[in-house]
């Protein structure tokens, strides 16, 4: 099969790469960007390890073709630290919140949390999860994450109390 | 290790025998993954069809075909352990005690199912040659053990495998276990040594790698009116599935955990058979076993309480674990325990003595109830197995420390913890130790790796005595730069002081300069030792969970959840408290929704994550993880292990909640909405 033409941004940057037109964006990600924070976990949607922002909304690049992001701007992990290499508030709160354990679903997670905390709204507990429910995680019990996702937005948004 | 406990050679890497759904029978290397799938679909297989043994009962009945020819009857391995009694009891066996009147006398039945460990990283592993060795890099837990696997596998001599363990995305046992690596191996070979990458699908991980024996129990026991429990019998069988992985030593473990929370009064008599069937081949998972052996333990304990009217707190206190406990088998002690403490604490933060009362008699459709459970857990395989840990410090030229170990980061935090105990041993600040994450076998120090709750313990040691002969290597240099005693120095905060007074007199910076580049004495300071462990300890703790039931859906909310654990003294208490909520997720799956399900064929029903209900977070209630610590004086730092055990009583504790919330006793795992509501109309609950 011929290859196609992607042009997009990634990261801030404009990308023009070469991609087989069956290939899943995590794959482009991945295996030609190089950006391998985009964790496959299952390939088929269930586990959210793979996910990134496509023009600011969460989708999971294990089912989403290269060749929709066309012209679109795509967010992973390595685009949220600033100029000096230093984590974002998001990524400093996981890592304060001890929030990482095996570190495969932070990722996808961390990008949902991108999502949450930009939407500038205060949720409560119980929103959260069901907003992070998408994510599987083995190794934490949801507990820090939830703090730390918690935790994000209140800083972010200067929210006090529950 | 004696022949006993060495692993069961029963598998190649293909085979053509078919010995379950899902066996694997050819390998395909192509270049990218659409054209390997197009040549898989080009080979052709003949099957000859025989009927599938499914269950244990099945592949032990009479006539039954044999899974693997070496082994006709289809027993992997029957055990039958009896502790000797009392002559002064006048019993001569735990069966007579069994049959007296004069106690009370209970008989059960409880079964776990299977369930998979769900690393949200699929198993993956790639080889390729270089200079004519085979370097195998892999998600493993083990890869000292990776590279000798391998070797065995191929025939070769294992100094011609190098094996690189990167950052790996969870493991929880099943990386425990040499996968697909010796595959990998052979084919890198079979094409002139080009990468060959197997990386599982997550339906393959399920169907093709490990999962949790699925473990019946059938238990007895004789009470004395007191509550005191003088004997069992419990007669255990694990679904083997069809290759030995682990062997019998899992359902082993079992029985053993099973005789050693509770020692009897006057003995114990235990059975466990480990039983081939035409399943995917179960192997270790967090926990080794005890997870099952504790459902089976501690539903009996409530049952046995509710039978005889003793309250269940009360009971388990009484028939504790006391320090001091000495197995009769494999003479592990109890050097220390703070089981009470925890139940006191799980008690108070459950509010158990009020809400027990409280949920009393209840009646209508939703009804709330408080269950508790208690665990004790070994820490590392000894006796069973050999435990033996290198670690090795290297000086830097800037007065830092590079800490180079074989133990494996899977996720736990265990290289934080190293971290930690080096630099505690040392006398360094943490931010002056330098671990080296990555094992490579060619340069890491040997140690089996990460399971048995085992590198805290073992490792920590060997990493302690590597930081006290570092340590004096650092001060014998000083001295001979000082020209004063190495006795009258000290290392702290990583300078060298004066050891009376504390003053500086040497910065570490210094001292690496003139070690490194000295034109009069020239030496590369460095350390390593080996710890060879033969002890081990018990590590204890409990869980208490309030819960509420819909009776008519069958459905179980978990109110409030708290695990309290005794594992010793906490090396990193924030990362200690994450483990815990991690185990205690994994433990409410195993009770409420987490099976493995197989059709009439041995064909796997629910192999992904859609239909196999791992939790989510809209599944949990908050998580508390509480402790009790105690100085542990056989281990390094006062620790004992932690990885495992918060997996372990949640799913009894649940189990008896919901029992004290409706008096129904579900004996089986897990309390699925479709077998409560079997269970309650069977009790009159629906009318």
């Amino acid at each position: 099969m011929s290859m196609e033409i992607l042009s997009c941004t990634v990261n801030g940057r404009p990308v023009e790469v070469g991609i087989d037109p069956r290939e899943s964006l995590a794959d482009t990600l991945r295996e030609r960007l190089g950006l391998t924070s985009v964790k496959k976990g299952c390939e088929v949607g269930e586990c959210g390890a793979c996910t990134v922002l496509v023009d600011g909304e969460a989708i999971d690049s294990c089912i989403y073709l290269s060749v929709w992001a066309q012209g679109k701007k795509i967010l992973t992990v390595e685009g949220l630290q600033d100029e000096s290499g230093e984590l974002s508030p998001i990524q400093k709160a996981f890592v304060e919140e001890a929030a990482i354990q095996c570190g495969f679903c932070t990722p996808g997670i961390i990008m949902s949390a991108v999502e949450i905390v930009g939407s500038g709204k205060q949720y409560t507990r119980e929103e959260l999860r069901k907003l992070i429910s998408g994510h599987l995680c083995r190794c934490t019990g949801y507990q820090n994450i939830l703090n730390a996702v918690e935790r994000a937005v209140n800083e972010a948004h200067k929210f006090v109390g529950k | 290790m004696e022949a006993a406990h060495q692993d069961v050679s029963d598998r190649r890497l293909l085979t053509d025998r078919i010995r379950y759904y899902g066996d694997d029978v050819a390998a395909v290397v192509a270049e990218d993954e659409v054209s390997a799938q197009r040549a898989l679909k080009a080979i052709r297989v003949e099957y000859e069809e025989y009927e599938p043994l499914l269950t244990p009962e099945a592949a032990m009945a009479p006539g039954a075909r044999a899974v693997h020819d070496e082994c006709p009857d289809n027993i992997l391995r029957h055990m039958d352990l009896r502790t000797p009694m009392p002559p002064e009891s006048g019993f001569q066996s735990v069966e007579d005690v069994l049959a007296c009147d004069s106690y009370f006398q209970f008989e059960g039945r409880y079964a776990t199912q299977m369930v998979q460990h769900c690393h949200i990283e699929p198993a993956v592993s790639y080889a390729y040659m270089e200079g004519g060795r085979i370097v195998v890099v892999s998600s493993t837990q083990i890869p000292h053990i990776v590279r000798r696997v391998c070797g065995q596998a191929l025939g070769i001599p294992w100094g011609d495998i190098r094996v690189i363990k990167p950052y790996i995305g969870g493991g929880f046992g099943n990386k425990q276990e040499v996968l697909y690596e010796p595959l990998n191996a052979f084919l890198t070979r079979a094409v002139g040594g080009r990468c060959v990458k197997l990386e599982l699908t997550r339906e393959e991980v399920f169907e093709n790698t490990r999962s949790r024996h699925a473990i019946s129990f059938d238990v007895k026991a004789a009470v004395d009116k007191d509550g005191t429990i003088m004997a069992r019998w419990c007669r255990a069988v694990s679904t083997q599935g069809s290759y030995a992985s682990h062997g019998n030593a899992i359902v082993a473990n079992a029985i053993t955990a099973f005789r050693q929370l509770y020692p009897d009064r006057l003995g114990h008599h235990s059975e466990a058979y480990t039983v081939y069937t035409n399943l995917p081949a179960p192997g270790a998972m967090r926990g080794y076993g005890i997870p099952q052996a504790n459902f089976a333990v501690e539903c009996m304990m409530d049952d046995m309480a509710l039978k005889f009217g003793l309250d269940p707190y009360r009971f388990r206190l009484q028939n504790l674990m006391p320090l001091g406990y000495v197995d009769p088998f494999n003479g592990i002690t109890c050097h220390s325990t703070g089981l009470r403490e925890c139940m006191e604490k799980g008690r108070a933060f459950i509010h158990w003595d009020e809400l027990r009362e409280k949920y009393e008699n209840q009646t209508g459709p939703v009804r709330r109830g408080v269950g508790m459970a208690v665990f004790s857990y070994k820490t590392g395989v000894w006796p069973i197995s050999l435990e033996t840990a290198s670690a090795r410090m290297v000086l830097n030229q800037d007065g830092s420390v590079q800490l180079q170990l074989g133990a494996t980061e899977i996720g736990q935090g265990g290289d934080t913890v190293f971290t930690q105990m080096a630099a505690e041993s040392i006398g360094f600040p943490s931010a002056r130790v330098h671990i080296v994450s990555f094992q490579d076998t060619d340069t890491a120090p040997f140690d089996t790796g990460a399971y048995a709750s085992r590198q805290t313990y073992v490792t920590g040691m060997a990493i302690k005595q590597t930081g006290e002969a570092f340590k004096r290597k650092l001060l014998d240099y000083a001295s001979e730069l000082l020209e004063r005693p190495a006795e009258e120095l000290d290392v702290r905060d990583g300078e060298i002081v004066d050891a009376g007074t504390g003053a500086l007199v040497l910065t570490l910076h210094d001292l690496a300069q003139e070690a490194f580049y000295s034109f009069r004495h020239s030496v590369h300071i460095a350390a390593e030792t080996t710890h060879q462990c033969r002890d081990n300890t018990f590590a204890f703790g409990c869980c208490f969970a309030e819960v509420e039931v819909d009776v008519p859906l069958g459905k179980v909310k978990v109110l409030r959840i708290v695990n309290v654990h005794d594992s010793g003294r906490l090396i990193n208490p924030q990362l200690a408290e994450a483990q815990v909520h991690g185990g205690m997720s994994m433990g409410l799956g195993y009770a409420l929704s987490e099976e493995m399900k197989f059709d009439g064929k041995g064909r796997l029903l629910n192999g992904n994550l859609l239909d196999y209900k791992l939790p989510t977070a809209m599944d949990h209630p908050e998580l508390t993880a509480l402790f009790v610590e105690t100085e542990d004086p056989s281990a390094p730092f006062g620790n004992k292990a932690l990885g495992e055990p918060p997996a372990i009583p949640v799913a009894p504790a649940v189990r008896n909640a919901l029992l004290h919330a409706t008096g129904v006793a579900v004996n089986t795992l897990p309390l699925s909405p479709q077998k409560l509501v079997e269970a309650f109309a069977r009790a009159g609950l629906l009318s």
